[in-house]
């Protein structure tokens, strides 16, 4: 049994350890929001936060989580990254991004962890941060506005 | 501290049946005619006759949203039209997804769909008349109550508002509005009226986006619901010979192998259990008659068949005339199949029960599911509910013809009769085949001594999209499949002694419309070809367009306002430089100018202008949206996008070799909206086709070179 944490709260989990993180929220603990795209750690559309660090979780088997806090789209407004993430979902509104919306938890989940190290991210710091992170919409004009709105303002706040 | 419980969980999402059942329903307004449900009415059937609104006793409005959402605004769009002449509190307003209906057809198609660019024209009528019809309703209901004459009162933000200060909220008047019958006729507002209608309008689906909670038929919960992943064969055609499932059944959670006409499927309690089991199953596949089959080998003959007569669509007025020419440009253009690759693989649920089905799929097609459901299933159609969920993209993949994953999940889910959930991996969905078609373009355009086009011959070679399809006898007229040429055969350039031949070949890889279907490469050749005309003639290529697009104000307009607000012919620093292309599709004029420099060998696109009339404009925030999505979307086909076949195989499998594009490389997009007529037209598609032209333009003003091969990253420089 693995026992790890998801959104503050503890999972014991007791299928096969080499299952990935993504599908044990989806399948087992019934968190949809971190979304299946590749498998291979090449769209980020499943990132989560482990120990605070955006992860992909379709290639984060759950034998590598024991102890670790897993936290999710579903889990970040109560955490203490919810004044960034309140920040993000209010300029991601207010900037008009989505689009299909499929990518968007992982990219939310992407800018989060970004403006959380990083309060005032260049057009540099946003590619590094986010290139990881396909939209077949093409609304990364929009995300990239909406980070700095954010960005701007967590500064006022 | 809270235990999660650590097996699949077994309880239900709220679908959006049951989302239905919850609310509190006092108003439902049949479309066209007929009575309105009384407030106590049972709740409605998944299928409801003609309903495209409900107001609930809290003022709720709720607009039935007849197409699908993949990205393209249209649960705020729709909904704005309608609310428009509600005149109701948009703060209120929500959206649901419409099942499959009859009701919910397309006004002009006749079919429920989405596609073609065509949500927002075909409602435009439909559903400011709704509007209009609930609004005249609920006046009256609040005139009957006042005893006063319906001239009395009026509608304003969720309220009618009577003599001496009287009010009554939507809310309030709902129950007795459903009591009486629908106005047949109607007025509606002028435009100068609008209070909705061409207001920039932030979506009403966000917060669910931001927040994880959105509901994708990816996420669709049942009891006891198994997850399926099918073993296709490899090759185009092929089938399964003999299998080995021992090591299959070993993989705790595989509950079902089941053979099906597609391949064999693999079912398990979960998703990661049925890849294990997929991954150790062992298919001995019979590739069938196409082992051999080459992408390259296509293209060759493709090449050779452009250069023999083909069938005529479009008959030019002298076709020696390209004889007498003082110089002749010929060219070849080739480009590759493209995989659609929506963000969400594709996927669609189906539970069997006695006497009936239901499924659960983002379906740009619900007519046609539907019906291909209950065929698979032996059900009659009415036997059937489809929910349409929202849906991670499709730009085309989710309108199929055949309905190949619906049927897939339909016959899985009839041999292990139990409730599944087909998933496509990423990897099937690059493979499994349903691709934008490879087609070859041989142009051969004759100018006269002062450089003016005196013949233009053109030769398309390809596949039919809709061959074989219950689309064929609709579309295709004397052999003519008019998805293949739009673009060309109906240029709007005026070009003398223009002719245009097709030459359908069909090929066991299967084709399907991609995000602008023809255009999608019709505006590539026609849009580096008369830039090339320009380099021959010595003229400017936007001068040039201005000649021969004399006579068409709307395209003029368009071309104008690009190249002024590009700052066409203006100083660009060293190593950059642009390229322009316009083009007609889906009854909207959309012209781009392309800023482009070379990196290496690296094609950086820095900047992209563009000029759009799609008719009147219903959200200008979405419509500036849609373009930088078209405009990412054609952009990643044109630097990267490639699917290739050897041996029988599709070569690529995933996003590191089906390259898609990325932040970094996301131009600036500019968006410039044309004064439109009093109609709208097409939004979604008409931003993907001037994209590569654009660009292939601006690497020739930098090269020197012509990029005639799509895509443009793979063609060698310098």
């Amino acid at each position: 049994m693995i026992k790890f944490f998801v959104n503050g709260d503890q999972a014991e989990f007791n299928a096969s350890p080499d299952t990935p993180l993504l599908w044990a929220l989806r399948d087992f603990y019934n968190l949809t929001g971190t979304k299946y795209g590749c498998g291979m750690s090449l769209c980020g559309a499943c990132t989560v936060h482990v120990n605070g660090e955006p992860t992909r979780a379709c290639v984060t088997p759950v034998s590598s989580l024991e102890g670790k806090r897993v936290v999710t789209i579903e889990g970040i407004w109560s955490t203490s990254r919810a004044p960034v993430a309140r920040a993000v979902k209010a300029a991601w509104i207010d900037k008009d991004v989505v689009q299909c919306g499929y990518c968007q938890s992982g990219q939310v989940m992407a800018a989060i962890a970004l403006l959380t190290r990083n309060a005032s991210p260049s057009d540099a710091d946003i590619d590094a941060a986010m290139s990881g992170n396909i939209c077949r919409c093409g609304t990364y004009q929009r995300v990239r506005e909406a980070i700095k709105s954010a960005s701007a303002s967590l500064k006022k706040a | 501290m809270r235990k999660l419980a650590s097996q699949p969980r077994r309880h239900f999402l709220k679908s959006a049946s049951a989302l239905t059942g919850g609310l509190v329903i006092s108003f439902w307004l049949p479309g066209g005619g007929g009575r309105m449900a009384f407030a106590q009415a049972p709740t409605p059937p998944a299928v409801a006759p003609n309903a495209f609104l409900r107001i609930g006793k809290d003022g709720t409005v709720t607009v039935i949203v007849k197409h699908l959402e993949f990205g393209q605004g249209v649960t705020t769009a729709l909904p704005m039209i309608l609310c428009e002449e509600l005149e109701c509190d948009w703060g209120k307003v929500r959206y649901e997804l419409a099942p499959a209906g009859a009701q919910y057809a397309h006004t002009a198609f006749g079919m429920q769909m989405t596609g073609g660019s065509s949500s927002v024209w075909n409602s435009y009528d439909q559903l400011r008349t709704v509007g209009a019809q609930a609004r005249t309703m609920l006046m009256q209901a609040a005139a009957d109550q006042w005893k006063v004459k319906p001239a009395e009162v009026r509608a304003e933000k969720g309220f009618v508002l009577g003599p001496g200060g009287k009010k009554l909220s939507y809310g309030q008047l709902a129950d007795a509005a459903g009591k009486l019958p629908v106005p047949d006729k109607v007025a509606l507002k002028p435009a100068k009226d609008f209070k909705l209608i061409g207001k920039p309008t932030r979506r009403i689906d966000s917060a669910e986006k931001v927040d994880g909670s959105a509901r994708f038929g990816m996420d669709v919960k049942r009891n006891d619901l198994r997850t399926a992943l099918v073993a296709h064969s490899p090759t185009f055609g092929g089938h399964a010979k003999s299998m080995n499932t021992e090591k299959v059944k070993t993989v705790p959670g595989v509950t079902h192998v089941v053979q099906i006409s597609t391949g064999v499927a693999v079912l398990a309690t979960h998703f990661w259990a049925a890849k294990k089991g997929r991954d150790a199953l062992e298919v001995d596949w019979e590739p069938g008659p196409n082992a051999s089959l080459s992408s390259a080998e296509m293209k060759r003959q493709f090449l050779e068949t452009a250069k023999t007569p083909g069938k005529v669509a479009k008959q030019s007025e002298n076709p020696e005339a390209i004889k007498s020419a003082a110089k002749t440009l010929v060219a070849e253009y080739t480009v590759p199949f493209l995989a659609h690759a929506p963000m969400e693989p594709l996927n669609c649920t189906v539970e069997v029960r006695e006497g009936g089905a239901e499924i659960w799929v983002g379906s740009q097609f619900q007519s046609v599911d539907l019906a291909a459901a209950a065929r698979t299933l032996g059900l009659k159609p009415e036997q059937v509910t489809l929910h349409t969920m929202l849906a991670g993209g499709g730009f085309g993949r989710r309108a199929n013809p055949v309905s190949d994953y619906v049927v897939e999940a339909c016959e899985i889910a009839q041999r292990a009769k139990v409730p599944v959930k087909v998933v496509w991996t990423r990897e099937d969905d690059i493979r499994g085949g349903f691709y934008r078609p490879l087609y070859v373009h041989r142009v051969e355009v004759g100018l006269d001594a002062k450089g003016n086009v005196a013949a233009w011959n053109h030769a398309i070679v390809g596949p039919s999209i809709v061959a074989n399809t219950a689309f064929e006898a609709m579309l295709v007229k004397d052999g003519i499949d008019p998805t293949t040429t739009e673009g060309v055969a109906d240029t709007p350039y005026t070009l003398p002694n223009m002719q245009v031949m097709l030459h359908t070949v069909n090929t066991p890889v299967p084709v399907l419309w991609w995000r602008s279907v023809g255009n999608s490469h019709t505006a590539f050749v026609m849009e580096t070809m008369i830039d090339e005309i320009a380099g021959a003639s010595g003229k400017d290529p936007v001068a040039l367009r201005r000649e021969l697009l004399s006579g068409k104000p709307r395209m003029l307009q368009v071309l104008n306002l690009a190249a002024s607000k590009s700052g066409w012919g203006s100083a660009l620093p060293k190593g950059r430089a642009r390229g322009i292309a316009i083009h007609e599709s889906f009854n909207s004029v959309c012209a781009q100018v392309a800023e482009v420099s070379l990196e290496g060998n690296d094609i950086r696109v820095h900047k992209v202008t563009a000029a759009f009339d799609c008719g009147l404009v219903v959200n200008p925030l979405t419509v500036e949206a849609q373009l930088q999505s078209a405009i990412a979307f054609g952009l990643s086909a044109a630097l990267f996008g490639e699917i290739t076949i050897k041996d029988g195989r599709v070569e690529q499998s995933n996003f590191h070799d089906y390259r898609v594009l990325r932040i970094n490389e996301m131009p600036k997009v500019e968006v410039h909206l044309a004064p439109g007529g009093d109609k709208p037209t097409g939004v979604g598609e008409p931003g993907v086709p001037p994209v590569a032209p654009a660009v292939a333009n601006a690497l020739f003003a930098l090269t020197g070179k012509r990029a005639r091969d799509l895509p443009l990253a793979a063609t060698k420089r310098g």
